[in-house]
C-alpha cells in the first residue's frame, strides 16, 4: 500500500479554466479598436475644422464606427452590422450625457460662485438683484419653496394614494377610467394648471396672489405622480395578507388601513416624495399664482409668496452680471434640493417601480 | 350508482355599512382627477368664451396679437395660429432628435449594459427626468445657445437651398432649431422610460429562439424586438409630444416669440402657446386676458387629445 501511493509522481495539478472571463485577445482588440479611433480622432480634429471637446467627440464617434467596419470586413456582413450597432447604441446612450453632465457641472461652477457665508440666511429685503454678491441671500426663496410644496403635498397625497386605493384595493367600476384620466392628467401643461387656479383662485375667491393658490396649482401636478407611483406600490402587496385578514372577519376598510397601506408605509414615503421633486421645481404656474416675494415671509394668505422657481426666473430676467450669478446660484440650491429629495425616494423606497 | 354532481357554490358577503361608507368615499375621491380635468376646461373656456364669441374660427387662424390701443382707433386683435404652428415645428424637431436617441438608449440599456449598470443608468435617467424646467432654460440660454447657434450657422451655410434651413437675416440665436434641441433633452428621459418599459416586455422565447437560429445580438434585436415594441415607441414619442407643447419657462427662455408664422427654423423667430401665455400674463389688460385664457384652452384640448392617444397607445402596448 505504501509503495504503491510512493510510486505515484506528483500530478501537475490542472489549471482551471475560466470560460466566464475576458479572453485576453478582445480586451486587447478593444483597445487596438479604441486606440486607433481616438489616434484618428485627434488627427482630424488638427487637420479639420472640427474642433473643441465636442468635435474631437464627434470625430471620435465617427472613427470607431470607421474602423469597427474596417475591422470585421472579413468576418461578412453579419457580424460587421452586429459590430455596428453595438457601437452606435453605445454611442447614442454616451452623448446623451454629454448634456447631462455639462448641466450638472456648470450649475455647480457657476452657482458656487453666488456663494457667501450669507447665501442661505438672507432674503433680498433691502438688497437689489445687482448689489454685490456678498449681500442677500435665498432663504425667502428656500423657505417658499418648502411652504409651497408641503401645503401642496397635504392635498395631493391623499388624493393621489386614494386613487390608488381605488384602482388597487376597490377595483370599482370605474377602475380603468380613473387610470385613464390620471395619466391624462398628468401631460396637463404647468401653465395650463396656473392659469386654472388664476381663474378660479385667485380672480374668484382670494382676490390676491398667495401660497395657497401656488399650492393649489402644484397639486394638480403633483398628483398624477403620486397616484402613479402609490399604485404600482399597492400592486405589490401579497393577495395572501389581504385574505388572512378577510378569514379573520375584518372588513375592507380595516384591512386597506391596517394591514395594506402600513405594509406599503415606505413606498407610499417614496411616490410623495417623487411627487414632491417632481414639482419643486415649476416655473411657469408659480408666476400665475404665488409669484414672487422679496421678503422672508411665512404668510399663506396676505402676499405672495417667494419661491427658488421664481428667484431664478426674476433674476435671470434683470440680466446683469451679478443677478445671473444669483440665477446661477438659486439653481445650484434648488437642483441640490430635488437630487436630495431623489436620493431620499430611493433610499427609502428602494428602487422606484418606474426603474424596473 | 351516480353520485350527484356538487354544483359550484358562489359565496358572497354583504358588505356592511363601513365598507360601503369607506367604497363610497374612495370612490368619489377617485374621480377628483376626472373632476379637476372638467373643472380646467370649463373654467377656461368660462373665462374666455367672450374672445371666441368676438373672433369666432380667426382666433385659430390668425396670427395678430395686438392688445390695441384701448379706443376704437386701434382694436384690439387675438390669434394663436402663429404660436400654434411653432409650438408644433418646436415640438417636432424635438421629437426628430429625441426618439432615435431614446430607441438607441433604451435598446441599450435593456439588451447590451449588465444588470447593475443598467440600474446606475436608470437612476440617473430618472434623476435627469427631474431636472427643473427653469434650469434647463438657463442652460440652455447660457451654454446650449452659443454651441447650437454654430450648429445652425453650418446648416444653413450647406443647406440653405432647402427651404427649411433658410434664414431671412443673419441671426441664429434664439431659433425654434435651439428650442427643439433644449426640449428633445428634456424630453428624452419620459419617452426613454416608456420605450424601455416596452422592449423589456419582448417575448424572451422568441428572443432565445432567433439565438437558436444563429442571429447575432443586433439580429435578434432587429427581429424580434424592435417589431415587438413599435408601438410601445410611437406611446413614448406622443407622451413626449404631450410635455413639449406644453414646456413653457425653458422655451421661453432661449425661443424669440414673434407673431408670425415661421417655418423656417434657424432664424430667430418662433412661438409656443406656453410661452405666450408666460410672457405677455403679468402686462395683460382684462380683454387680453381672456385671450390667455382661450388660448390656454387650446393649449390643454391639444396636449389632453395627445396624451388621450399616447396613453391609449402605451396601455395597449404594456399588455
Amino acid at each position: 500500500m505504501t509503495t504503491a501511493l510512493a510510486n505515484t509522481t506528483p500530478v501537475e495539478p490542472v489549471k482551471p479554466r475560466k470560460p466566464w472571463k475576458t479572453p485576453t485577445r478582445t480586451f486587447l482588440n478593444f483597445i487596438a479598436l479604441f486606440g486607433t479611433a481616438a489616434g484618428l480622432a485627434t488627427a482630424i480634429t488638427v487637420a479639420t475644422p472640427l474642433a473643441g471637446g465636442l468635435g474631437w467627440y464627434v470625430s471620435f464617434v465617427l472613427s470607431l464606427i470607421l474602423v469597427t467596419m474596417i475591422g470585421s470586413f472579413f468576418y461578412g456582413v453579419k457580424k460587421m452590422q452586429d459590430k455596428l450597432a453595438t457601437i452606435v447604441l453605445a454611442a447614442t446612450a454616451a452623448t446623451v450625457m454629454i448634456p447631462w453632465v455639462s448641466l450638472i457641472s456648470t450649475v455647480i461652477r457657476r452657482g458656487s460662485k453666488a456663494f457667501y457665508s450669507g447665501f442661505l440666511t438672507h432674503d433680498m429685503l433691502v438688497n437689489s438683484s445687482d448689489d454685490p454678491l456678498n449681500v442677500g441671500g435665498v432663504s425667502h426663496a428656500i423657505v417658499g419653496t418648502l411652504i409651497l410644496v408641503v401645503l401642496a403635498s397635504v392635498i395631493a397625497v391623499p388624493l393621489g394614494v386614494i386613487a390608488a386605493v381605488y384602482i388597487v384595493e376597490i377595483k370599482g367600476r370605474a377602475a380603468k377610467a380613473v387610470r385613464f384620466f390620471t395619466q391624462a392628467m398628468s401631460g396637463v401643461p404647468s401653465i395650463v394648471a396656473g392659469l386654472f387656479v388664476y381663474s378660479t383662485v385667485v380672480v374668484g375667491l382670494t382676490h390676491k396672489y398667495n401660497a395657497i393658490a401656488g399650492a393649489l396649482a402644484l397639486a394638480i401636478l403633483m398628483l398624477p405622480t403620486v397616484a402613479r407611483t402609490s399604485e404600482e406600490v399597492l400592486k405589490v402587496v401579497p393577495r395572501e395578507l389581504r385574505d388572512a385578514s378577510y378569514a379573520l372577519g375584518a372588513s375592507q376598510f380595516r384591512t386597506t388601513f391596517k394591514v395594506v397601506l402600513p405594509t406599503v408605509r415606505s413606498g407610499l414615503v417614496t411616490a410623495a416624495v417623487l411627487g414632491v421633486a417632481r414639482v419643486a421645481g415649476e416655473t411657469a404656474p408659480l408666476l400665475l399664482t404665488s409669484q414672487y416675494f422679496v421678503k422672508f415671509s411665512t404668510d399663506l394668505y396676505h402676499n405672495p409668496i417667494a419661491s427658488l422657481p421664481t428667484y431664478i426666473f426674476g433674476n435671470l430676467g434683470v440680466g446683469t452680471d451679478n443677478s445671473v450669478t444669483r440665477a446661477w446660484g438659486g439653481s445650484l440650491v434648488l437642483i441640490s434640493i430635488v437630487v436630495l429629495l431623489s436620493v431620499i425616494a430611493r433610499v427609502i423606497g428602494g428602487r422606484t417601480p418606474r426603474s424596473r | 350508482m351516480s353520485t350527484p354532481i356538487v354544483e359550484h357554490r358562489i359565496i358572497t358577503a354583504k358588505r356592511s355599512t363601513v365598507d360601503k361608507v369607506f367604497r363610497g368615499f374612495v370612490a368619489s375621491g377617485a374621480l377628483f382627477s376626472l373632476v379637476v380635468l372638467g373643472l380646467i376646461a370649463f373654467f377656461l373656456l368660462f373665462r374666455g368664451f367672450q374672445i371666441f364669441k368676438d373672433f369666432g374660427f380667426s382666433f385659430l387662424t390668425s396670427s395678430k396679437w395686438d392688445a390695441g390701443s384701448g379706443d376704437a382707433s386701434q382694436p384690439a386683435q387675438f390669434g394663436v395660429a402663429a404660436m400654434l404652428v411653432g409650438s408644433l415645428v418646436v415640438a417636432t424637431i424635438a421629437l426628430v432628435i429625441a426618439v432615435p436617441f431614446a430607441m438607441g438608449v433604451s435598446l441599450f440599456l435593456e439588451y447590451y449594459v449588465p444588470q447593475r449598470l443598467r440600474r446606475l443608468l436608470t437612476s440617473l435617467l430618472d434623476l435627469v427626468a427631474a431636472i427643473p424646467s427653469v434650469i434647463w432654460g438657463i442652460w440652455g440660454y447660457s451654454i446650449l445657445m452659443p454651441y447650437a447657434k454654430g450648429w445652425a450657422k453650418s446648416l444653413n451655410a450647406w443647406f440653405h437651398w432647402i427651404p427649411l434651413f433658410k434664414v431671412p437675416a443673419p441671426i441664429f440665436e434664439r431659433s425654434p432649431f435651439i428650442a427643439g434641441i433644449l426640449l428633445a433633452m428634456m424630453i428624452l428621459p419620459i419617452t426613454t422610460s416608456v420605450t424601455r418599459e416596452v422592449y423589456s416586455q419582448a417575448p424572451k422565447d422568441q428572443i432565445d429562439a432567433a439565438y437558436g437560429l444563429g442571429a447575432s445580438r443586433w439580429g435578434a434585436v432587429k427581429t424580434v424586438v424592435l417589431p415587438f415594441g413599435k408601438s410601445g415607441l410611437v406611446g413614448g414619442a406622443m407622451l413626449g409630444l404631450g410635455r413639449a407643447l406644453g414646456e413653457t419657462i425653458a422655451v421661453y427662455l432661449v425661443l424669440n416669440l414673434v407673431f408670425k408664422v415661421n417655418f423656417h427654423i434657424l432664424a430667430s423667430a418662433g412661438g409656443n402657446v406656453a410661452s405666450l401665455i408666460a410672457s405677455r400674463f403679468g402686462e395683460a389688460t382684462p380683454y387680453e386676458l381672456k385671450a390667455l385664457m382661450a388660448a390656454g384652452l387650446v393649449l390643454f384640448l391639444l396636449t389632453l387629445i395627445v396624451n388621450f392617444a399616447a396613453t391609449s397607445v402605451v396601455n395597449r402596448a404594456a399588455k
